[in-house]
Order: C-alpha cells, then sequence, then structure tokens
C-alpha cells in the first residue's frame, strides 16, 4: 500500500517537473490506417463485424480487465422488451457477453388463483395468462378437465375451437410481426401488424362478446354457437389477409436494412432448441419439424391439411420468415374448417358438466337444479391427473392438471412456451451485438403475462 | 394397460423399484428419489431429448409424503411423451436436479424451488424466479393462504 502511494507521489513529483518536449511520450502514435476496414479482411470476418454472423465461442477472457466490461440493465420498463421483462447484459465494449434474464415483474398466482375456482370457472383465469392467445390458454385447460371427466365434445364444438385457434395463432403472429417490425425500425410494420389483427379480433368480439380474454373455450364444448353470417366475416378475412400479408412481406422481404439487421442475427442451433426446451416457431426455424399439430393432434386438427414451415439457420430472420408461412397455412386451415363445418350441438349434451339451454329451465324442475347446481357448486371432476399440451403461437403449450375429486383443481400448473423460450436468450444474444438485441427479443415472442403467470 | 412403446418397454425393463401408471393414456413412471437422476439419463439416452416441464404439487396431510415432483419428458424421435414422478417427505425436501442433463430444466426448477421450497441439488443457480428475493414462504403450499399478504396502504394526509 505505501508503495504504491509512494510510487504514486513520484508520478505527481515528475509531472510537476514535466516541460513539454523534454520527456519520452509514453503512448505509440495513433496509426490512423488501423481503423479502417481493409478490402482485402475476409467475408466471414466482415461478416462478424457487421454483426451479421455470430458465433457462440464465448470463453472468458483473462486479459480483458474489469474496467473494460460494464453490466448493464435493461428494462423492466423499457418499451422494446415486450412488457416487464429485464434483461442484465454484461457488455465488453459493444460486444454482449453475457446475459440474465430477470423475470416475476407480472407474477400473479394464477396457479394459485386456479385452485380457488371451480373447473367451470377455471377458463377465466387462464385466458389472462398469454394474453394474445387467448384461446389457445383455454383449449388447452378445457381439453385437460374433459380428458378428467372423459367427455367427449361434439364435432362442431371441435371445429369451432380449431377455427377460433387458428384464427387466433393468425393474430398472435400478426402482432409478432407488428412488434418485430418496430423494434428493428420499421414502424409502417407496427400499424399495418395491428390494422390487420383488428379485423380478427372484431370477429372475436362479435362471436365471444369480447376482443380478449373470451372464455369461450369452455370444458364441454365452448360458450355460444358462432354468430349469424360467421361465414361472411371469415370469408372477408380469408379474402384480405393473405393479400395483405404479402404486401407486407414484400416490402422486408427487399428491404436492406432488414434483411442485414435479421439475417445471421439471434442464432439458436436446432440441438440447443431441444436442450433448452424452445418449441414452436422459435425451435422450427432452427430447422426441426416439430409441431404438435401434428405430432399429437388435438380437437380433430389432424382432418385439416396444412404444412408445417420450418426453417434453417434459426436466426432473427427464419423464426419471421415461420410466422409469416404460418399465417398461411393457419389461413387455409380456417378455410378449409369453414367449408367443413359440421351441423350439431355446440356443447356436450351432459347436464352434469354444461349448463342447460335458458328455455328449459322454465319448463323443467330438473333443469332448474342442474343449472344451480353448476353455477354455485360446480361440476366434481373425478381424481387423477393428466396434461395436455396443444401448439400455441409460442409453442408447446400445456396444462397439468390435478384434480381430488372435488369440483376445484388441486393443482393446475401451465407450461408456458414462453417461459421456457426466454431460456434461450443468453445463447441466442451471446457474443453479438448489443445493438440487435431488440431484434433478438423481438424473434423470440415472449408474452410476459405467459412467462410470469 | 395398453401395450408399451417398444423404447419405454426397453427402459422400464429391469427397473424394479419404479412403477408403471397409465393415466388417461400416458405413461407415467413413479420413482424413488434416489433413482430420479439415473432413471432419467437412462431415459435421456432411450431418446427422450427434451424436458418439457418441472413441476411440483403439495398434497399436505393427504398423503404420507407430502410433496410430489413431477418432469414431463418428450421424445421428438419417437413422438413419446414420459411422465416421472417422484414423492418427497415434508421435512427438507430434495431431488437431483435434471439440470446438467436438460439445461432447458433450469426455469422450472427455479420456479418449483420458488414456489413449493423444493431443493434441487446440482442446480447452477437455484435462486427466487417469480417472487422477489425477500419473499417469506413458497406460495403454492397448501398451507399459504390466499390474500395473506398485507396490502400497504400509506397513511394519507389529514384533511381540515
Amino acid at each position: 500500500m505505501n508503495e504504491e502511494r509512494d510510487d504514486a507521489q513520484e508520478t505527481t513529483d515528475t509531472i510537476d517537473i514535466w516541460i513539454a518536449g523534454t520527456e519520452e511520450t509514453q503512448f505509440s502514435p495513433t496509426d490512423e490506417g488501423a481503423q479502417e476496414i481493409s478490402d482485402h479482411e475476409s467475408d466471414s470476418r466482415l461478416d462478424e463485424q457487421f454483426g451479421r454472423v455470430v458465433t457462440d465461442d464465448y470463453l472468458f477472457d483473462d486479459e480483458v480487465s474489469d474496467d473494460e466490461r460494464m453490466i448493464v440493465n435493461m428494462g423492466p420498463q423499457h418499451p422494446s422488451t415486450h412488457g416487464v421483462l429485464r434483461l442484465q447484459i454484461e457488455l465488453e465494449g459493444e460486444i454482449i457477453r453475457r446475459t440474465k434474464p430477470i423475470i416475476g415483474y407480472l407474477h400473479t398466482g394464477m396457479e394459485k388463483t386456479a385452485e380457488q375456482l371451480t373447473f367451470g370457472q377455471g377458463p377465466t383465469n387462464v385466458t389472462r395468462m398469454d394474453y394474445l392467445a387467448p384461446l389457445h390458454c383455454e383449449l388447452a385447460y378445457s381439453l385437460a378437465v374433459e380428458r378428467l371427466l372423459g367427455v367427449e365434445v361434439p364435432e362442431r364444438a371441435k371445429a369451432i375451437r380449431v377455427l377460433m385457434t387458428e384464427l387466433n395463432r393468425v393474430a398472435s403472429h400478426l402482432v409478432a410481426l407488428a412488434t418485430n417490425g418496430m423494434d428493428i425500425g420499421a414502424v409502417s410494420m407496427m400499424i399495418y401488424g395491428f390494422r390487420e389483427r383488428e379485423s380478427i379480433l372484431a370477429f372475436f368480439e362479435k362471436t365471444t362478446g369480447l376482443r380478449m380474454n373470451h372464455n369461450y373455450i369452455r370444458p364441454g364444448g365452448v360458450a355460444a354457437d358462432l354468430p349469424a353470417g360467421w361465414k361472411d366475416d371469415v370469408g372477408d378475412i380469408l379474402e384480405n389477409l393473405p393479400g395483405r400479408i404479402q404486401q407486407y412481406d414484400d416490402l422486408l422481404q427487399n428491404n436492406p436494412i432488414w434483411l442485414s439487421r435479421t439475417k445471421g442475427v439471434g442464432v439458436i442451433s436446432g440441438d440447443e432448441a431441444t436442450a433448452f426446451g424452445i418449441t414452436g416457431p422459435a425451435l422450427r426455424a432452427a430447422g426441426v419439424d416439430w409441431d404438435l399439430r401434428r405430432a399429437f393432434p388435438y380437437s380433430g386438427i389432424e382432418q385439416y391439411e396444412f404444412d408445417v414451415p420450418v426453417g434453417e439457420h434459426g436466426d432473427v430472420y427464419d423464426r419471421y420468415r415461420v410466422r409469416v408461412d404460418e399465417i398461411h397455412e393457419s389461413l387455409k386451415i380456417v378455410e378449409q374448417v369453414m367449408d367443413s363445418m359440421p351441423k350439431g350441438d355446440y356443447r356436450v349434451d351432459d347436464r352434469k358438466v354444461t349448463p342447460p339451454p335458458r328455455a328449459r329451465i322454465d319448463e323443467s324442475m330438473e333443469a332448474l337444479i342442474h343449472h344451480f347446481k353448476l353455477f354455485t357448486e360446480g361440476f366434481k371432476v373425478p381424481p387423477g391427473e393428466t396434461y395436455v399440451a396443444i401448439e400455441s403461437p409460442r409453442g408447446e403449450l400445456g396444462c397439468y392438471l390435478v384434480s381430488d375429486g372435488q369440483a376445484k383443481p388441486y393443482r393446475m400448473h401451465t407450461r408456458a412456451p414462453s417461459f421456457a423460450n426466454l431460456q434461450a436468450l443468453p445463447i441466442a444474444m451471446g457474443d453479438s451485438l448489443m445493438a440487435d438485441t431488440v431484434a433478438t427479443i423481438a424473434s423470440m415472442d415472449p408474452v410476459m403475462g405467459d412467462v410470469d403467470r | 394397460m395398453t401395450e408399451l412403446h417398444p423404447v419405454l418397454a426397453d427402459l422400464f425393463d429391469g427397473l424394479e423399484a419404479a412403477v408403471v401408471e397409465d393415466s388417461h393414456g400416458q405413461v407415467v413412471v413413479r420413482l424413488d428419489p434416489s433413482d430420479w437422476r439415473s432413471f432419467a439419463e437412462a431415459a435421456k439416452s432411450a431418446g427422450f431429448e427434451v424436458c418439457v416441464d418441472v413441476t411440483a404439487v403439495d398434497w399436505m396431510r393427504q398423503r404420507p409424503e407430502r410433496f410430489e415432483v413431477i418432469a414431463n419428458l418428450l421424445s421428438m424421435e419417437h413422438k413419446l411423451r414420459l411422465r416421472m414422478i417422484t414423492a418427497l417427505g415434508r421435512v427438507d425436501p430434495r431431488v437431483d436436479s435434471l439440470v446438467p442433463l436438460w439445461p432447458g430444466a433450469n426455469f422450472a426448477e427455479r420456479e418449483v424451488f420458488d414456489m413449493f421450497g423444493i431443493e434441487f441439488e446440482g442446480h447452477p443457480d437455484l435462486t427466487r424466479i417469480l417472487m422477489p428475493d425477500d419473499w417469506d414462504g413458497h406460495p403454492l403450499r397448501k398451507d399459504f393462504g390466499v390474500g395473506g399478504v398485507p396490502v400497504q396502504f400509506k397513511a394519507s394526509h389529514q384533511v381540515d
């Protein structure tokens, strides 16, 4: 300690007597040429410098002193982190070395709440989890309850469920495109994406009464039949959307800024994706052909024809590409459902599960009793446990449901796709540029309501 | 119980302490906590390349062993699902972590630790994930009351 001080004292003394030009300078002269990018630089090196190619080979370099590292807190109140996501990013200059996602800012204890609500009230709770894909949450929950009950819903209810969830997938992907565009700087995408989504939300409002948080898909079927003239509304959507999405696609496809900001950025390989339990478009963009609608079909989705778009490089561009293609595939399913909508009841004709029609209550004492029992006590579900997973716009949305024979779930756990996908951020962002952070986050499309529940 | 898939039949072959059940058409294997990690390793080498989820159930005063830890495995290659379940006692519940096998179990195990207080041995960063770091108790335990948090209001200024 003393020696150091002596050294410092000496330096000060030296400076005190320093006269310009009498001493040798400590610094080597700046080599101006070194700051230019030389033309004989290899293409792969240039790609790395521009951030087009990201190599995930982070090694802790002891030679870099702590002074050159900096920890930056991003969020939770940051417009481009899609809700209240907080990232702690360790930077070395402009390069991200380590990332830690910190979540929980939107935790509302929905799994605990589910234990207080009856099975019939459950969908009102789960629909608020992934607020961009509420119908998928309701479907996963309802399928789990129905499996424990041993109830098979009518064909029409299944078709309505597929119709609504596939439209919901389109709406959700449109938001993903819109926010992805805005985060990278294509602000017009924000307006276009939300405008097209609006046409789907208008149809949802007509059918379910609400634009979001519908509580439409319930154990035993759906809450109401499709409204009169629904074919015209869906037909309009089918007529307008593909052309417009093609327009936006053309807009971005040929945009050099869009391409250079998305290609080779935020790369996740197929092996990394499976190891980290990543599902949905992010997995398919990495080249893994895995879609739960194909592997474990639910709600009669296997009778419709559709392709599963698969990417190649697992970068931001491929994830965007997969989403655009999935919109077209979902619209294909919607069209087939519309043309082949079966006739019949939209909910199961089991008065222990679904309430009787309103008119029956005036005529039948038994109907009145059923109605009263269903809305005060709810229906009891036999003891057991099950796990049901469906393909939500973000990946595998699972519902693990445990019943102990009462009218309320003993335990309800949701396997949230965004929660698992967030784990991949440190890999996707490692050794990439700080400026690519928002592009990578947006391409994973996390919904914080889904992450924190 | 229906015929087991050959991959599963091979996996269960030679397991003595485990109970294999059929739960609504899904294969469930109930294991001793000491077999948790070794069975997971065997499952991974049998082709279960994804650990979809880890969760828990609190069976307070309903079963002799209070906690159940559940891991959902998925084999994309064979299109198979498998659920591993183990029961843990009330005092100091702990089980081996699956993170060394599947890094994707990281967040899920942190959530179980946060919500149930079950510890995972060998987890690289077992900290609270959803609740604040200074939170008292584990919310999804059955003895954790609902609405037990006093809402903090500041005393308002007196208006004369």
